[in-house]
């Protein structure tokens, strides 16, 4: 099921999301006032049918599909910019599933310096494939240091190098000195690392 | 007690504080755009401290279980700043935003001309994005800011039953229970308002349109302020219901007129601690 599909299964009413999605693919510039608006049109729940969605998530994930790939260029960042916290993220999960450019990875980098538990995750997802490895690794170790469930990053175990192995040891070694402890999904993908080596 | 603070500057507030308000019973609050102490000079500082408003701050107010709403405007005083001026340009992407419940704090510092004319561009975005004002009252020169400031609300043509004019005293309160807007009164240790001296305001002008706030920031006050004046008018013989309509019901439905306040949750949850659970759907 795409993602329109999965969204709107589970909404009683779709006149405000529909007339919302021809609006921007006609004239991109009303995305700025559609965007913020897609949670109190829609609503916020968790969607039952796409695990660690929201509504509002997918509506507005879908309003920048929908938008011209020229408009994107212009309007992206500046939703990214002036957008709340629900907004940002949503720009991050959108990532993925519009055409790669040049503008995503400033914008990666900006949600891994918020300190949002929320946004670091949402950048660490499928979007993170924009990142550098020096950027990614960091952002890993920072989720483990936000207690993080590092479920949340893609492609975990593909993109882990020896490197990361080395910080996360690090981290690790601090952690046992102080007498606090780390979380199990942490030290799982230590062994793992390790294992690989040896 | 549940309490929603209709005015707390908790970006000026630490960790610490958001710890006693959850304890102290604070389940929601407003945190107005406003003047930061140090001046600023260009229109990216707003930006960057309106981002905070409508993202860092909800977040750590959330870590408590409080939730975070705000207003947003370009302050009387520096509205006083042609550096500030553009920042009426970037307010319309703001005033979109789900976390924004009001235009505000606007109104008067000084009373000067740029401030007459900023005040009225920000009743008319009000009206504009569909949202309630929320409008803060001179320190100098109060009873007459008053009084103009009712005029130009008026002149606005916004309906007065969606403006709270805030920051009100003995002195100031009958006109603004007069012109239909809603009363705001600031609670501080020994200055704007006192819980005391609050009491005897509600006993004479009664509970209605009143909102009751701390409006702590970094100047000497104290964000449980609005505790303490529940208190008080427990001791004076108003009851819990009194307190409840004052310290919650009074802010959600002034605030609710924005369609954008969200605390149906939190309802929820005070239900099930009364052990009334018709609004779990009886389950």
């Amino acid at each position: 099921m795409n993602l329109y599909d999965s969204l709107t299964a589970e909404l009683t009413d779709t006149v405000w999301l529909d007339t919302a999605l021809e609006t921007v693919a006609r004239q991109p510039a009303a995305v700025g006032r559609l965007f913020p608006a897609a949670g109190r049109r829609c609503g916020r729940w968790a969607l039952a049918g796409l695990p660690g969605w929201t509504v509002d998530d997918a509506a507005r994930v879908l309003l920048l599909t929908r938008l011209p790939v020229e408009a994107l260029a212009t309007e992206l960042e500046p939703l990214y910019r002036y957008g709340d916290a629900a907004e940002k993220r949503a720009v991050l999960r959108a990532l993925p599933l519009l055409p790669a450019s040049e503008a995503f990875e400033p914008i990666l980098l900006d949600a891994l310096r918020t300190n949002d538990t929320r946004l670091v995750a949402a950048a660490l997802g499928p979007a993170a494939a924009s990142l550098p490895d020096a950027a990614w690794r960091q952002g890993v170790l920072k989720a483990v240091f936000m207690g993080l469930p590092l479920a949340a990053v893609a492609d975990l175990d593909e993109r882990a190098d020896a490197e990361l192995a080395t910080m996360l040891g690090g981290l690790v070694e601090e952690r046992h000195a102080a007498g606090r402890a780390v979380a199990e999904d942490a030290t799982a993908l230590l062994h793992r690392l390790q294992e690989r080596v040896s | 007690m549940r309490i929603f603070d209709p005015h707390i500057h908790m970006t000026s507030r630490t960790t610490d504080d958001y710890e006693r308000m959850a304890a102290a019973g604070v389940r929601a609050l407003v945190e107005p755009a406003f003047w930061l102490g140090q001046p600023r000079t260009s229109v990216g500082s707003f930006t960057d401290y309106f981002d905070s408003l409508v993202g860092w701050e909800p977040f750590r107010a959330s870590q408590f279980g409080i939730r975070h709403h705000c207003t947003i405007a370009l302050n009387p005083k520096e509205a006083n700043d042609p550096r500030c001026r553009e920042v009426l340009q970037v307010l319309p992407r703001y005033l979109e935003k789900d976390g924004v419940v009001a235009v505000g704090e606007i109104g008067y510092d000084s009373m000067t001309p740029e401030e007459d004319e900023v005040f009225a561009a920000q009743l008319a975005l009000a009206v504009e994005h569909d949202l309630p004002a929320m409008v803060h009252t001179p320190h100098r020169d109060k009873a007459r800011g008053t009084d103009r400031t009712i005029a130009v609300v008026r002149e606005s043509g916004i309906d007065p039953g969606r403006v709270v004019v805030d920051h009100l005293n003995e002195v100031t309160v009958a006109r603004v229970a007069e012109s239909g807007c809603w009363m705001g009164f600031s609670i501080y240790p020994d200055t704007k308002m006192t819980p005391s001296r609050m009491v005897a305001i509600l006993q004479e002008h009664g509970l209605d349109r009143v909102l009751v706030n701390s409006a702590a920031d970094w100047g000497r006050s104290d964000p449980l302020l609005t505790l303490r004046t529940g208190e008080a008018m427990l001791a004076a013989g108003f009851t819990d219901d009194d307190v409840d309509r004052v310290l919650w019901r009074n802010p959600v439905e002034f605030y609710g007129q924005s369609k954008r306040l969200d605390v149906s949750d939190l309802l929820d949850v005070d239900a099930t601690f009364e052990g009334n659970s018709i609004l779990r759907g009886g389950s």
